[in-house]
């Protein structure tokens, strides 16, 4: 067993912690105050080449192995966990979808623009009523000549407004259910593709989410991603190293929350000596720092297992379910060392507390990664 | 329960009211982070903001079992109106009530419990949370007036309320037993209401500064005598802990039953989710938490209506209520899977709401430690 990070990967993650607490942390609140994230903010991601982090360079990426995107995004995560799940998105669902499914043509079509930063991606699966029953899709695609016609909602689709290129699912058989359904690469300005209004959300609002409906929207044939009928698989694929990163995220909330706490705890005074001498305070302390190393271990395992092409169904479920449970307890506990103060928006646990709500509802619920683990346990 | 069946009527009346004038303005009140100035002009009619003090002074007279049941149905529907509600009643009409001579009482109790006025208590200064008796805010005995300057933070009703209940310290180097109680006017001068708070939750609920700059309170406003102050807020407090214990019941209550609403009509794998273990046994367990709470809340609020002990009990009621609340509306969220995220969901709000149970008139900490020494003792 490996325990140490390669000289690539502490150099990622170096920097990447660099930028995010300098660069993006301190704008963090107001993101979330404003629910926005101004496009500047994007353009510096393109030019330190983090919108196309995984992506081979002859595509325009920065070639990082897996680990190295996963340390990346605890890093950003750390800062603003509303611009980590946007650019995640962008790199893990969409970025990677068209590198590992896409043909030649399509991925130097869209590939460099979205290295660049040119081009920014959405990822659409879910559905009003198909959420943790993903299988059961309604939106469908239907072939007219060389083109297919699109009609459905999607919703809760992330990077929804800002997107210019959305990998949607649809069903392309409807009486074979899951086995019927296929993935289109969708642009804006497609006829009959309409972006909906933003949703209010509890946290991560720096981040935007919208339904997007097609009315029969044409997409050309050309813009099938992978096989027809095989975008379910296609989906579960990606659904891997998604699960891992959004893990990843609820590691960065988690050690951020911990980082604050602990900061806090030392310097807040009460009955005459700083709330750290309690032991109440300390017992808590050290839980969230055991349950913070438990989940990193996890999450990095899954992260080692995917890079080395190794099946971890399992074990990415494993690391989303339990960084997310760990991180939404973590935040709680740093919110009440932080008193009443954890309650106020000017403080960034507040954030942190809204924030990990999210990482055990997206890229399938815990329920979903229960039933991921279990049915691997027992097959 | 065990209620009588007045208190269960009782509940109805509220809860008919809660959902009739309450409900619907709940969710504008939290997006704009508005002080529910209307919800309070009606709870004034009815006698809800004088609920804990008899009708001699103004107030209604009920029992501490009835007022709980109030905050509870209140919250159930607004976290903020629950919340005004109780700060008002428990910790300003209350201690003014208990601690005040008759001339403060028939002066200051009539218009809060009308609800002509709105009180506020404010203990909490910036260096002085957990450890309430490290009070810095000064008064100082100037002739027929007391001189008092300091800060008090995250006061609720701190903006709007107008008759104010005031720890200060009269005596430096008494440690706790030199803190003194005042009764202070908005309206006098060198009162100032400082930043309002940006809050996660509750944001309908008024929270804010309070500065007091050589304000001149009379003599005659010192509630109780010199050096009570400190065992005055802790008695204020055990009371008012029930009604924080009421209102996050009540928050979990709201959780719990859009949840249920939810899973019973959500199909996924055609079919509602109900049909799955998972959802069932986590409404059974959110519903039994739930009645536990409820037990131990109404168990400490009849020992208070008894006249029996109940520091234990009502911290035992306020820190469970708040902790099991809080899984009960993370729980809730979960059922609800990406639309429990969605502020369009109130189940987003509740779970927002509920955290400050956990943090006001005494964190979960001092609530620990509340029961340890009693149990110690």
């Amino acid at each position: 067993m490996e325990f140490e990070l390669n000289e690539d990967q502490r150099m990622f993650q170096e920097a990447a912690r660099e930028f995010a607490s300098e660069r993006l942390a301190p704008l963090a609140q107001e993101f979330d105050e404003k629910e926005e994230i101004p496009k500047e903010i994007y353009t510096e991601l393109s030019e330190l080449g983090y919108l196309g982090m995984m992506l081979p360079e002859e595509y325009g990426g920065s070639g990082m192995d897996f680990l190295c995107y996963i340390l990346v995004m605890e890093e950003f995560a750390k800062a603003c966990a509303a611009l980590e799940i946007s650019i995640s998105v962008h790199n893990s669902l969409v970025c990677d979808a068209i590198y590992r499914f896409g043909t030649e043509k399509q991925k130097k079509k869209y590939l460099p623009r979205l290295a660049k930063g040119e081009l920014f991606g959405a990822y659409s699966l879910t559905e009003p009523t198909a959420g943790t029953d993903a299988g059961s899709l309604k939106t469908t695609a239907v072939l007219k000549g060389d083109h297919y016609v699109v009609n459905g909602t999607k919703t809760f689709v992330t990077n929804a407004g800002i997107a210019d290129v959305v990998i949607l699912f649809v069903l392309t058989n409807p009486e074979a259910k899951s086995r019927g359904i296929s993935c289109l690469i969708i642009e804006k300005g497609f006829e009959g593709f309409n972006v909906g209004l933003k949703e209010k959300k509890m946290g991560i609002r720096g981040s935007d989410t919208r339904e997007l409906s097609f009315e029969n929207c044409q997409v050309p044939k050309d813009n099938l991603l992978g096989e027809e009928n095989k975008g379910f698989k296609l989906a579960l694929t990606l659904l891997e190293p998604s699960r891992t990163a959004v893990g990843a995220q609820a590691l960065g909330i988690a050690q951020a929350a911990l980082d604050e706490a602990v900061k806090y705890s030392k310097e807040r005074v009460q009955f005459g000596q700083p709330i750290c001498n309690f032991q109440g305070i300390q017992f808590k302390l050290a839980d969230m720092a055991t349950k913070i190393d438990a989940a990193r271990l996890l999450v990095y395992r899954a992260a080692y297992l995917h890079d080395k092409n190794v099946k971890c169904t399992r074990e990415a479920s494993m690391a989303k379910l339990y960084a997310s449970e760990v991180a939404n307890w973590v935040v709680n506990e740093a919110v009440q060392i932080h008193g009443g103060y954890g309650y106020m928006k000017e403080y960034a646990v507040e954030r942190y507390f809204r924030d990990a709500r999210v990482t055990e509802i997206y890229e399938g619920t815990s329920e979903v990664q229960r039933i991921v683990i279990s049915r691997d346990l027992l097959k | 329960m065990w209620l009588s069946e007045k208190h269960e009527k009782f509940r109805m009346k509220i809860r008919e009211f809660a959902e009739a004038e309450i409900e619907p303005v709940s969710a504008q009140i939290d997006e704009n982070a508005e002080f529910p100035h209307e919800n309070i002009k009606k709870l004034g009619e009815m006698g809800i903001m004088g609920m804990v003090v008899p009708q001699e002074y103004g107030g209604t007279g009920d029992d501490m079992i009835s007022y709980a049941i109030t905050v509870e149905e209140l919250s159930r529907v607004c976290g903020s109106t629950g919340i005004t509600v109780a700060a008002h009643n428990s910790l300003a009409v209350y201690p003014l009530f208990l601690f005040g001579n008759e001339k403060q009482k028939k002066k200051y109790v009539p218009p809060l419990a009308r609800g002509e006025k709105l009180g506020a208590f404010g203990l909490t200064e910036p260096g002085a949370g957990s450890d309430a008796g490290a009070t810095k805010t000064s008064a100082v005995l100037k002739g027929d007036h007391y001189l008092i300057n300091g800060s008090k933070c995250f006061i609720t009703n701190a903006s709007f309320g107008e008759t104010l209940v005031i720890t200060a310290r009269t005596d430096p180097g008494k440690g706790s037993k030199g803190i003194s109680n005042f009764i202070i006017e908005k309206s006098m001068p060198g009162v100032k209401v400082g930043k309002k708070e940006n809050k996660m939750g509750l944001r309908g609920s008024d929270t804010a500064e309070l500065h007091f700059e050589d304000v001149q309170v009379p003599k005659e406003n010192l509630l109780g005598k010199e050096g009570e102050g400190f065992k005055q807020f802790l008695i204020t407090l055990d009371g008012g802990r029930i009604s924080i214990g009421a209102m996050a019941l009540g928050i979990a209550q709201g959780a719990y039953e859009k949840s249920l609403k939810y899973a019973k009509e959500r199909i996924q794998f055609d079919q509602p989710i109900t049909n799955f273990q998972a959802i069932q046994w986590k409404l059974s367990d959110m519903a039994t938490q739930i009645e536990a709470a409820r037990h131990l809340i109404y168990s400490a609020a009849q020992l208070k209506d008894q006249g029996k002990p109940y520091i234990k009990e009502s911290a035992m009621a306020k820190l469970y209520a708040s902790e099991i609340g809080r899984w009960v509306t993370y729980q809730a969220i979960q059922i609800l899977g990406g639309y429990g995220y969605l502020r369009e969901y109130p189940v987003e709000r509740y779970f927002r709401d509920i955290k400050l149970c956990e943090i006001g008139e005494g964190t979960s900490e001092i609530q620990r430690l509340v029961i340890a020494r009693e149990i110690l003792k």
